[in-house]
């Protein structure tokens, strides 16, 4: 039993097919659970009052649009070095999950944003870095859109999505590496005394986990069609030659 | 209902932003799922394929 086998796509399909359904109902109840409790069960901040509310979904969104971006690394290095087109293909099928989580995390942040620190925006380094982030998303999604030969795109977004790698850790390490900006620490750490208090983190916890679940079940959906997409076209290409 | 107070476009926003944004993801995977499903098992049924 190798993990290898799943770059089968037959393989893949079988054991994702098997998979959704339990990710689609744990997405479910994670989701409703964590925002249900965030938003009708936990107090107004001392400082930021009802605005609090935001972190359940500007924290998970943010975290899940930089950890795509590294999962989509991943799959591309897999591409690049042992040609397994279902990582190439799981890779493609992240990306407009992961521009969703950014767009989320840009939206929320300039929400949040506009009352505590009285601007929508700010040339910050990690929301400057987020909309570059933003940026290569959009970019890898059109790269894939506009190169005809499968494995052709695949080439080159992986090569982008390693250029865009720096990106998406500066968006992550940003806050540490520069001081000057106004966007605050990480709300959650290993470390306690830096971590939220336990009234917000708890639930925080469960929508951080519902949005890693959404992911999942959404790159496991989206990389089942890309499978289906590149048999089809295989299937025609035989049937106009025959 | 929680009092929101004076934040309350903030965070009500905020919610209606998310769900708009998550809600149109999941559709378009949705409908894109099916229309090539739908598509591949014509051309399989065409072929005498078997979906793999």
């Amino acid at each position: 039993m190798s993990i290898w086998e799943y770059a089968n796509p037959k393989k893949f399909m079988q054991t994702s097919a098997w998979v959704l359904p339990w990710a689609v109902g744990l997405t479910v109840a994670c989701l409703v659970v964590g925002l249900v409790w965030g938003f009708f069960f936990t107090p107004d901040d001392y400082k930021q009052g009802s605005t609090v509310k935001i972190i359940y979904l500007h924290v998970p969104s943010a975290m899940m649009a930089i950890n795509a971006w590294v999962m989509m690394l991943v799959a591309s290095l897999i591409w690049i070095v042992r040609r397994h087109h279902v990582s190439a293909l799981a890779a493609k099928a992240a990306a407009p999950i992961g521009l969703t989580f950014t767009l989320v995390a840009l939206v929320t942040g300039a929400l949040w944003g506009q009352p505590m620190w009285g601007t929508w925006w700010a040339w910050d380094p990690r929301l400057t870095s987020f909309l570059i982030l933003c940026l290569f998303y959009l970019g890898y999604i059109a790269l894939w859109e506009a190169i005809e030969n499968p494995d052709t795109a695949a080439d080159l977004t992986s090569i982008l999505c390693l250029v865009g790698s720096v990106f998406a850790l500066l968006s992550r390490y940003a806050v540490n590496f520069w001081n000057q900006g106004l966007h605050q620490g990480a709300s959650l750490s290993l470390d306690r005394e830096e971590n939220v208090s336990n009234v917000f983190w708890v639930p925080l916890l469960v929508c951080i986990a519902g949005f890693v679940l959404l992911f999942v079940t959404l790159v496991l959906m989206r990389t089942r069609t890309e499978i289906r997409a590149r048999r089809l076209k295989a299937l025609l290409a035989r049937e106009r030659v025959a | 209902m929680p009092d929101l107070g004076k934040y309350a476009f903030a965070v009500l926003a905020s919610y209606a932003a998310t769900a708009l944004l998550i809600a149109g993801l999941v559709a378009l995977s949705l409908w894109q799922s099916a229309r090539t499903k739908r598509a591949l098992d014509e051309v399989e049924a065409r072929q005498g394929k078997t979906d793999g």
